[in-house]
């Protein structure tokens, strides 16, 4: 079996699988049942000062997609509502018990250098292995000019991450805030103010629905609701495009990332390392399942990594990120496309009406003598999308098929059509 | 479901027929919904497996072309009542064909799901989950155009008298509806083994039906008896004829009129009307000889009764039975047994009383196969099974009452029905026909879209 341990800016786990900071990770009873179901590590849910803060009821929204519950997950809970004393004690107690896992505080304080130390001293008392700096909650803690409130100024995140960096051994992780414009910029700060990592992505501002009788967004509290933060397996996308960004940065070079954003399976950890993180931080799928996925997040990736024969997941770990390109790097002269296996084809039409409706009359619906549906693809017409690829609901029944041409490689930096092209070198 | 009853003494000189077989408590269990409704959260589930096809086979193997992908859409999307509209607009019999519809020779056969998985989207469930829902807020999506101010008979009514019908009320048109027995609704009423069609429901329907006005129902008016087709003709712009087929098959074999030996349609339409089952006299040993819905339905509700051994006898295989695979199990799984390859050849009786009666006491079947040539023959091999009670369900037959035109046209038949075209419309062009008095399959949904493309065509004419 392959070697699933994982060292992240010199944090030991003995899987790269952490609970993100959290309502699972908010006191020692969950921590301790997570990490006898086999969790990796903890990042512990964010300490803030006494007094502690107050949430409301209800806390969640969700997204369910064609039945399938907790597609997309929403929630308007705020950072840790206990003592901070109660929180100290119980990670020294945990992490004493529990040497071998990693445990991360996750803290958000004001911005004031001094509020800054006075946590650090405490939580370096307990034995935690590092610290994560929370900039990134979007509700509630933001308004109060914390949170993302922090990670939407990168000089705000270069001069706190440069305090912590300058008041404590343990190493620091920021937390970044997906809802800004351009990733790179409280990255590159966080790495100027000397952060270890930047962990990403926090939950995305959002109102996850209207209750149609109350009128009102949910959750709904007594009567009104407000933004939450958006997270679970619809982010998922959205997160892995933010770490890509940073791996590939030159100016984020050597900052390490621990992904964050609908990790579910074993499948999504393996996209994330692949595309830059060096672990991953999980939340929703753990509070939708129990902390018991664990078992099949370390089975499947050391499963999916024998098979490919990868001893660690250092062999793979940034392996898509040379491909992870710009637009106009693509080689515009490379053709595939559609073709129907008509074994596996159920006849039920999709690849077609998606193809006719909303795309390039590239397929044709046939019936043969017997009335018999058949369809075909019209392979002049087809542009290659795929999107019959997508919508087809059998596996494998539609592939993209490579198409020679003897036009070699071509991008739109020196396409005659790009009045920008840059000339090609003599 | 199988309480059997305690090992008993019948006399060994008469037939062992008695009501009250089973106590109230149990009949209630066996007699429930035989396929109880979705509830919401299944129905999401079940709603979203449909693929959503492009010119879905589902549609095309449905008589009455409903849209089916629109409809299961709507369920997923919450529309549950615009489910039930589309499911209506086609099939004014929407919830009945849901509890009714042999879907596994029919739109479920049809569904694209079935080439990976064997397992279709429950396509009937959905449809009765719509119309449950629609038919429980008590909502009307028909009104009708303004008046036409033409008439229209409708003899029968069944499924496809009532679904003509309805949409020629919703035409504008005003229809009276002539129906012979006590109650409309037909084989829906009369014919449907009791556990499809539980909670009234036939009557519920029939009642939404209608309930769009412009209807007038006369029961107890019967073709032949207390109508002619001439005088309706004269007195009528047009005529759908939805007499069903009012004879029973007899088996031709000596002895099938003595005691015990029953139409298996009577004793269903007993049971439907029955207000207290075990009021029902059912025999301990019961025979049932015939390959369809009806003999299926006759020998699993004796048994549900409480009969002790239930067996259908079937001159040919599993293969050939018109009642499907499902059907079939459906009686098996309740504890009938099919027998195949075996026809009546004699009924044997007790004596009655004093004045040379006999009840049915054992029937003696020959043996049959299929030779050389794929004819059915007997074996000469003969085999007896002891039976208080027998049941003849080997089909009903058309009878052509009161259908003297007048005026000298004649109404054609074609083969033992009525001969009709693509409009339904008979050899006398003011007169239309359809349902089971027709060729055609003879289910309820064909009904429907008999009567409903037959008031398509009678609102042309009318029109025109």
């Amino acid at each position: 079996m392959a070697d699933l341990t994982n060292d992240f800016i010199g944090i030991r786990s003995p899987n790269p699988f952490w609970l993100a900071s959290a309502p699972p990770t908010d006191k020692a009873y969950n921590v301790e049942r997570a990490f006898r179901a086999g969790w990796g590590g903890v990042v512990w849910k964010t300490l803030g000062e006494d007094p502690p803060i107050v949430n409301t009821t209800s806390r969640y929204g969700a997204v369910a997609y064609n039945g399938t519950r907790v597609a997309g997950f929403n929630n308007i809970e705020l950072i840790s509502d206990r003592p901070l004393a109660v929180n100290l004690q119980e990670i020294k107690q945990v992490k004493r018990d529990w040497p071998d896992r990693a445990i991360v505080v996750s803290l958000m304080v004001p911005c004031q250098e001094e509020n800054w130390r006075a946590i650090l001293g405490l939580v370096e008392d307990t034995g935690a292995d590092g610290i994560e700096l929370n900039f990134g909650c979007p509700h509630g803690m933001s308004e109060r000019g914390m949170g993302s409130a922090v990670g939407q100024v990168p000089d705000y995140v270069e001069m706190v991450a440069r305090w912590c960096k300058q008041a404590t051994r343990m190493p620091v992780i920021v937390k970044l805030t997906p809802n800004i414009t351009d990733i790179l910029q409280p990255a590159r700060a966080a790495k100027r103010g000397g952060a270890d990592a930047v962990s990403l992505i926090n939950t995305i501002q959002s109102v996850v629905s209207i209750d149609l009788d109350q009128m009102c967004p949910e959750p709904v509290v007594d009567g009104q609701g407000t933004h939450g933060g958006y997270c679970g397996p619809a982010v998922k996308p959205i997160a892995l495009r933010m770490v890509g960004e940073i791996a590939r940065d030159p100016d984020c070079a050597g900052m390490a990332i621990s992904g964050i954003g609908g990790v579910s399976t074993w499948r999504e950890a393996a996209e994330f390392i692949a595309l830059g993180a060096g672990n991953v931080q999980v939340c929703t799928a753990a509070m939708t399942h129990g902390f018991k996925i664990v078992e099949d997040m370390i089975g499947g990736l050391g499963n999916w990594m024998d098979a490919k024969g990868y001893p660690a997941t250092e062999a793979f770990h940034r392996a898509a990120v040379p491909r992870f390109v710009h637009w106009e790097d693509l080689n515009i002269n490379h053709k595939t496309v559609a073709r129907i296996d008509q074994a596996s084809c159920i006849q039920c039409g999709k690849c077609y009406i998606a193809c006719e409706d909303t795309s390039h009359q590239s397929i044709a619906a046939l019936r043969d003598d017997s009335g018999q549906r058949r369809y075909e693809i019209k392979e002049e017409e087809c542009v290659g999308c795929n999107l019959c690829q997508h919508v087809c609901p059998v596996d494998d029944c539609i592939e993209m098929v490579a198409v020679e041409t003897d036009l070699g490689y071509a991008n739109w930096q020196t396409h005659p059509n790009n009045p920008m092209r840059k000339e090609a070198a003599e | 479901m199988n309480d059997a009853p305690p090992p008993g003494g019948p006399a060994a000189d008469r037939p062992d027929i008695q009501a009250g077989r089973l106590d109230a408590e149990a009949l209630g269990r066996n007699f429930a919904d035989a396929h109880p409704p979705l509830d919401r959260s299944t129905a999401v589930i079940e709603s979203n497996r449909c693929y959503f096809c492009y010119d879905a086979p589902c549609v095309e193997a449905c008589p009455t072309g409903i849209d089916i992908p629109a409809f299961i859409r709507s369920i997923a999307t919450g529309n549950v009542t615009g489910a039930a509209t589309t499911i209506l607009d086609a099939n004014i019999f929407g919830g009945m064909c849901a509890r009714v519809c042999p879907v596994e020779e029919l739109c479920e056969e049809a569904c694209v799901r079935n080439t990976h998985e064997d397992k279709p989207v429950v396509i009937g469930a959905l449809q009765r989950h719509a119309t449950d829902h629609l038919f429980a807020a008590g909502h009307q999506p028909f009104a009708r155009a303004p008046a036409s101010g033409r008439r229209v008979a409708v003899v029968g009514g069944g499924p496809a008298g009532l679904a003509c019908a309805h949409r020629l009320a919703v035409l504008g048109h005003a229809v009276t509806v002539f129906e012979a027995r006590e109650k409309a609704g037909g084989l829906n009423e009369y014919g449907i083994a009791a556990y499809k069609a539980v909670d009234g429901f036939a009557q519920r329907e029939l009642a939404f039906i209608l309930a769009v006005g412009g209807i007038e129902l006369r029961t107890g008016q019967a073709l032949g008896r207390d109508l002619q087709l001439s005088d309706l003709r004269r007195d009528f712009d047009a005529v759908f004829l939805a007499i069903g087929q009012a004879g029973v098959r007899a088996l031709g074999v000596e002895g099938e009129d003595m005691a015990g030996v029953l139409n298996a349609v009577d004793t269903i339409a007993a049971l439907r009307q029955s207000a207290d089952l075990a009021a029902l006299p059912v025999g301990r040993r019961v025979v049932v000889i015939g390959g369809g819905n009806t003999a299926i339905d006759i020998a699993t509700q004796t048994k549900l009764l409480g009969a002790e051994d239930v067996t259908i006898v079937y001159r040919r295989g599993p293969d050939q039975m018109s009642a499907t695979d499902k059907e079939q199990a459906w009686a098996q799984t309740h504890g009938v047994r099919i027998k195949f390859w075996a026809q009546p050849r004699r009924l044997i009786g007790w004596p009655t009383g004093g004045g040379g009666g006999f009840a049915v006491k054992e029937v003696v079947f020959e043996y049959t196969r299929l030779d050389e040539d794929g004819r059915l023959v007997a074996t000469g091999d003969t085999v007896s099974l002891l039976a208080d009670q027998v049941f003849k369900a080997v089909g009903q037959v058309f009878v052509p009452d009161g259908l003297g035109t007048g005026a000298g046209d004649v109404l054609e038949l074609a083969g033992e029905r009525i001969a009709v075209n693509a409009d339904r419309q008979t050899s006398v062009a003011d007169v239309f026909a359809g349902g089971d008095c027709i060729a055609g399959a003879d289910l309820t949904v064909q009904a429907v879209e008999d009567g409903k493309q037959a008031a398509n065509a009678i609102h042309r004419r009318l029109s025109g």
